[in-house]
């Protein structure tokens, strides 16, 4: 009985930290390697949606074998090339990772070659295959061979030679991908729901952190962030059928649904984000900055809006950036109220088209490998991108700013 | 003390004067004004759809199927594919989502470069607009992860690589996971440190003691995060446009390979693109009703049992 309890002690003690420390080992790799996951995900969003708009990207060569494919309506023909395409992601995630455009340089430049060979060995079989596809304007075809002789750019380069045209005609015998209608549409619903939204968030915010008593800020608080619980179907929803008639009945328009509506929808939903980080902003200040200016003689009002505002303005500045980001691509809400014509005009009380809502609204009628669809996915990268940027800047320069704020410069 | 500071503020004030005691009380309302028009818009809200809703909205709306080109009967399946869809998303994205927060409070350490870049793309994650994920699930769930499927074990026969019910809950585990891991992140905080510590003096190691002591402290972090995502998730509708929801469907999903119906999207197209949009208002109004009822009522349980854990940790 005595014997083995000592032996076993002594063993045990350097077993049991081995074993442990395995399983421990096991334990943390697991996790972060989960943790890592969330990391992976960013990429793996960015690499997946702009890989769908690369047939943009690829001058020349790949719009000739998508033509050269519709013509022949062979779909499997069509379906082994994009397997072939999805089997090696790889080769576009890892240089991706880096975040360095090259890749997709080298891409591009390995297409050339194979460009030039084609435009030099048989220049007839291009002529053909856009007889093929269109027959019925045959003069026109001619001229158009003639072009695009020395060019040989249908489809990718005719494609973002439309991207800086006004007008948004996805599905025609001669599309337009106008992204400046849509652009213009976008940064009209985002302007007018800014100016809602902005003064009134932030103005609540003032009141709640500086002027309202512990229980009045304790209701105050989740009733706004319940605003935010509001799904934007609803606030879309709410706004086609009670605000549209509502304010058509005020300013008598004509469109029912258009930019100015869609702005009030927006700001609905961008209230409870502006609030509730520039609320944390604005109590984020310390204490000491509010007691120094009263000590001072200033007045409660006084102190909030010449102390503690521009104390938190940095916070408030990135409360605004992330209104504009959740304003930029909100899709429910744009495709409701907003009337979905891509007119250009500096009216807001006209219909406008949005970029999120033309994805929306048109990603299910496209046909996969269509440039349309490329272009819809183009449009997506753009949004990703331009959300990634704002919550970098948000995240950064704001943070930064902040703490050396507060730490004494 | 306080003898002092009432030397030091009554003179300042009186000397303040009447003409700026108005400008105060002026500049004080105006942002009281902003939070009652908040406040006020809120319950408008609330309150037309319920006036608008309440005489449609029944059980009989809630448990039959829509009938004559949905210009009658109820939203059983748009109801049901609603619950499959959260609680498909719900089993992808909680486990997920707590191990995740659990190397961020455990694990990381505090000038860990690899954590900072987890945080950042968590915070990026909940500010990407939603229809983004929509069309990732578009391009990664369905072409490459549902196609690959197909031709690895269909033969290449389309089964997997089209909108279902798995894509769409997956692309929605994604936009919620933010939402479940700031939650459980914050209920793993308010766990004192002491505890901890003692854990570990008592021979314990880090994972027994993230085992023992941690995790089940952060049962009540994990459920708020669940109810809170549960909630964006069933009122979220463009990751789902062309993930897999769904304008009409006679029958109920049967396998996650299904489309489905989801309220939300019930809502938009009935209101966008039904065959009689004056006719089917109040269906449009009682729909808006239920998804409203849902999210509210989820996300109010998440900010009562959150207030709870806030309570106890001071």
């Amino acid at each position: 009985m005595n014997s083995p309890l000592p032996i076993k002690q002594t063993f045990t003690k350097e077993s049991l930290k081995k074993q442990f420390r395995l399983s421990e080992f096991l334990a943390e790799k697991i996790i972060s390697s989960v943790a890592f996951l969330s990391i992976a995900i960013i990429f793996l969003i960015f690499i997946f949606v702009f890989k769908e708009s690369l047939p943009l990207f690829s001058f020349g060569d790949k719009a000739k074998t998508e033509i050269q494919t519709t013509t022949g309506a062979e779909v499997e023909t069509y379906g082994a090339e994009t397997s072939t395409e999805e089997i090696q992601p790889e080769t576009y995630g890892a240089p991706a990772e880096n975040l360095e455009p090259e890749s997709y340089g080298t891409t591009t430049e390995d297409l050339n070659p194979v460009v030039e060979e084609i435009a030099v060995t048989e220049p007839e079989t291009y002529g053909t295959v856009t007889e093929d596809l269109n027959p019925d304007s045959a003069s026109e075809e001619v001229v158009a061979i003639d072009e695009k002789v020395t060019g040989n750019k249908e489809g990718a380069d005719k494609t973002w030679s439309t991207f800086f045209s006004t007008e948004w005609v996805p599905v025609s015998d001669n599309p337009r991908f106008g992204l400046i209608a849509l652009l213009i549409g976008t940064l009209k619903v985002t302007v007018i729901a800014m100016l809602i939204a902005g003064p009134l968030a932030i103005l609540a915010a003032v009141y709640t952190s500086c002027f309202a008593s512990n229980r009045r800020k304790e209701i105050i608080k989740p009733i706004i962030e319940m605003l935010a619980a509001f799904p934007s179907v609803v606030i879309g929803f709410f706004a086609m059928m009670v605000l549209a008639t509502f304010f058509q009945d005020i300013f008598g328009y004509d469109s029912r649904l258009n930019a100015f509506i869609g702005g009030v929808a927006m700001a609905l939903a961008a209230i409870p984000i502006i609030y509730t980080i520039s609320e944390d902003a604005l109590s984020a200040v310390p204490k000491t900055y509010t007691e120094a200016s009263l000590a001072l003689g200033a007045s409660k009002a006084q102190t909030a809006f010449s102390v503690i505002l521009p104390a938190a303005t940095p916070g408030i500045f990135a409360a605004l950036l992330l209104g504009v980001g959740r304003v930029f691509g909100e899709t429910m809400i744009a495709l409701m109220a907003t009337g979905n014509a891509a007119l250009l005009s500096a009216n807001p009380f006209e219909s406008v088209r949005t970029f999120a809502a033309t994805i929306g609204s048109e990603m299910a009628e496209t046909v996969f490998g269509e440039t349309h669809y490329s272009v819809l996915f183009f449009i997506g990268s753009l949004l990703f991108i331009f959300s990634f940027i704002l919550n970098a800047v948000a995240e950064f320069y704001v943070k930064g700013k902040l703490i050396k704020k507060f730490q004494g410069k | 003390m306080e003898n002092t500071n009432t030397i030091l503020v009554n003179p300042f004030a009186k000397t303040s004067g009447k003409g700026k005691d108005i400008k105060e009380t002026a500049v004080v309302g105006i942002t009281q004004v902003a939070v009652l028009l908040i406040i006020a818009i809120l319950f408008v809200i609330l309150g037309i759809i319920i006036y608008q809703g309440r005489d449609k909205f029944s059980w009989e709306f809630i448990s039959s199927f829509p009938t004559d080109g949905m210009t009658k009967g109820g939203i059983f399946p748009a109801l049901i594919g609603t619950f499959i869809l959260v609680i498909v998303m719900s089993i992808a994205a909680v486990p997920f989502g707590t191990i995740t927060a659990i190397y961020l409070t455990e694990y990381a350490k505090e000038n860990s470069k690899f954590a900072a870049a987890v945080r950042f793309s968590i915070r990026t994650l909940a500010v990407v607009p939603s229809i983004i994920f929509g069309l990732f699930g578009l391009g990664f769930f369905i072409q490459f992860v549902g196609t690959g499927m197909d031709t690895a074990f269909n033969g290449g026969e389309l089964h997997w690589g089209q909108p279902n019910i798995l894509w769409a809950s997956l692309t929605m585990a994604l936009l919620t996971l933010p939402v479940i891991i700031v939650s459980v992140e914050e209920a793993l905080k308010t766990i004192p440190r002491e505890l901890r510590e003692a854990s570990l003096a008592l021979g314990a190691t880090k994972w027994q003691t993230i085992k023992k002591v941690v995790f089940p402290g952060s049962i009540s972090g994990i459920m708020t995060g669940t109810i809170l995502a549960v909630s964006r998730g069933a009122g979220e509708v463009a990751p789902i446009l062309f993930t897999g929801a769904a304008y009409y469907l006679a029958t109920l999903p049967e396998s996650l390979s299904d489309q489905f119906m989801n309220l939300g999207y019930h809502v938009y197209i009935m209101s966008t693109q039904s065959s009689d949009v004056e006719k089917t208002m109040p269906i449009q109004f009682a729909t808006t009703l239920v998804l409203l009822i849902l999210t509210l009522s989820l996300n109010l349980v998440a900010v009562v049992i959150r207030s709870r854990i806030r309570r106890k940790a001071k």
